[in-house]
Parts: structure tokens; sequence; C-alpha cells
């Protein structure tokens, strides 16, 4: 553990973190029967695309270290993530 | 000479703005590929889905979002493993990286499994490619990704051996890095195809 502690004190750890919080809640706002009508459903669904959009954005920044790389590579990454959760999206609420 | 200790001089003594391309360009080319097929593929789903909604979430209600959601979790904890396993190599601290990637290839494992306990419940209950649309997509984006995460267990194999050498070159941490990149966009890919196929409605 003395190896592993000074290693997990990182700025990914912290993402981790975030990105298990954001999975309980998309999983739980998911799998929620309580809502009624079909208007909650497509809210809840827009903002679990879009926590899911975020999520990915972190992977990519902090576990594939795309936040410490050259800019143009960064910005591809970036522009990925903006585009397909926009295409996604407006695929989903255009139903 | 090009050892561990070089490649991790080089790391560990670059300032702390210097800019790096994990792995090589040409991991990145292959990587960004991946991600756009599965993009097209997503917008598909929901395009299709939009013909019948109905059908679609009637379908979805058969899945169990627990085999999901564990999953997901599966995959982000051996991310973490993968992504300190990267920098236990920059930071000299070899002795560890096998236990990390074992770690990892474990939670894969655990997936896999997971993955085909699921599809075997949808078969023997009838829940077929040809059932219907929802389930044709469901077994092809599922099966797709599956694929790619054995070829990610295939990757974390080599990782692992690379981790017992003694010594490693700067190449060869160039393709631990591009290697763990790949691990990543698995757990990337996952963490959109979760919510599209069994949360959203």
């Amino acid at each position: 553990m003395s190896t592993l502690t000074p290693l997990l004190k990182n700025r990914a750890s912290i993402a981790w973190l975030f990105l298990i919080l954001a999975t309980l809640l998309s999983w739980r706002l998911g799998t929620d029967h309580g809502l009624s009508s079909d208007d909650d459903h497509r809210l809840v669904s827009s903002v679990i695309v879009l926590v899911a959009f975020v999520k990915i954005r972190l992977v990519g920044l902090y576990f594939m270290e795309l936040r410490d790389s050259p800019l143009p590579l960064r910005l591809v990454f970036e522009g990925y993530c903006l585009v397909v959760c926009a295409a996604v999206l407006g695929t989903f609420l255009a139903s | 000479m090009s050892t561990i200790t070089r490649a991790a001089d080089e790391k560990v003594g670059r300032p702390k703005t210097e800019q790096h391309v994990p792995g090589e360009v040409g991991t990145w080319v292959f990587i960004f590929g991946d991600m756009t097929i599965f993009a097209i593929l997503f917008v598909t789903y929901l395009y299709y889905r939009a013909d019948d909604p109905k059908l679609f979430d009637a379908s979805q209600k058969h899945l169990d979002q627990t085999y999901g959601a564990v999953n997901t979790l599966l995959l982000l904890l051996s991310s973490l493993l993968v992504a300190t396993a990267v920098r236990a190599v920059r930071a000299r601290k070899v002795q560890i990286v096998p236990w990390l990637i074992a770690g990892a290839f474990s939670c894969g494992l655990a997936f896999s499994g997971l993955k085909i306990a699921e599809w075997h419940e949808k078969v023997s209950h009838g829940l077929k490619p040809a059932t219907n649309d929802f389930y044709m997509y469901y077994f092809v984006l599922t099966g797709l990704h599956w694929f790619h995460l054995i070829i990610g267990l295939f990757v974390l194999s080599f990782l692992f051996y690379l981790a017992r050498k003694p010594e490693m070159s700067k190449r060869q941490f160039g393709f631990f890095e591009g290697g763990a990149c790949f691990w990543h966009m698995v757990d990337l890919l996952w963490i959109v195809l979760f919510p599209l196929l069994y949360l959203v409605k």
C-alpha cells in the first residue's frame, strides 16, 4: 500500500471518484419508475446522455492523459465529445 | 542504452508544461477511427429507435440494468488500475505494475463473463437478434464492444509481459501507453453504450 498511495494521489483518482458517482446517479435515474409522463423520461434521458459525454471527456483527459497532450490531439478529442454528444442528443430528441 | 530508467527519467524529468502524445500517433488514428465507427452506430441506433420508440422501450424493459451498471463499474476500476500502472512505470515503481495490470485484466474478464451470462439469459428467454430491431442492435452493439474488449485483454496480456521485464525501452513504454489508451477506449465506448441501450427511453 505504501507504494500505491502516492500513485493514487492524483487528478485521475479524483476524476475516477466522479465517474463512479456519475454512474451510480445515472443508474438510479434510469431505473426510477416513479416518473409518469413521456416528457419526464425524455428530460431524464437527456440528462443521462449529457452525463455520459461528460464522463467520456474525463476518461480522455485524465485516463488517456489527453489533458497533457499537444493541442491538436486534445482538440480532436474535445471535438469528438462535443459533435457526437450533439448528434446523439439531437437524434434522440427528434424522435 | 535505452532502459526503463532512462525512459522514466525523461518522463519524470519533463517540465509540467511540456506536452506529450501518449503512445504513438498511429495509435490515435486507430483509436479515433474506432470511436468514429461507434459514434455512427450510436446515432444509427437512435435513428431507428425513432421509428418505433414504443417497441424499443418495451424491449428495453427486459434488460437488467444491473448487468450494465456493474459492468460500467468494472471497466472504470480497470481503467483506474491501468492509468495508475502507467504512472507507476514513470515513477519507477515497477514492482507494482504487473499487479495493477493483472487487476485490470481480471475486471475485463469479469465483464466478459457477465456479458456472456447476460446474452445466455436473453437467448434462453427467446430474445434473439432476429426478435426485433431493438434486440438486433442490442446484440450487434454489445457484441462489437465485447470483441474490442477481447482484443483489449490481449493488449493487457502484452502490457503484463512488458511490465515484468526488468527494463522497458522508450519504444516499449510508448507501446505501454498506447495499449493503456486502447483499454481506456473500451471503457469509454461502454460509458456511452450502457445508457443508450439500458437507460434512455
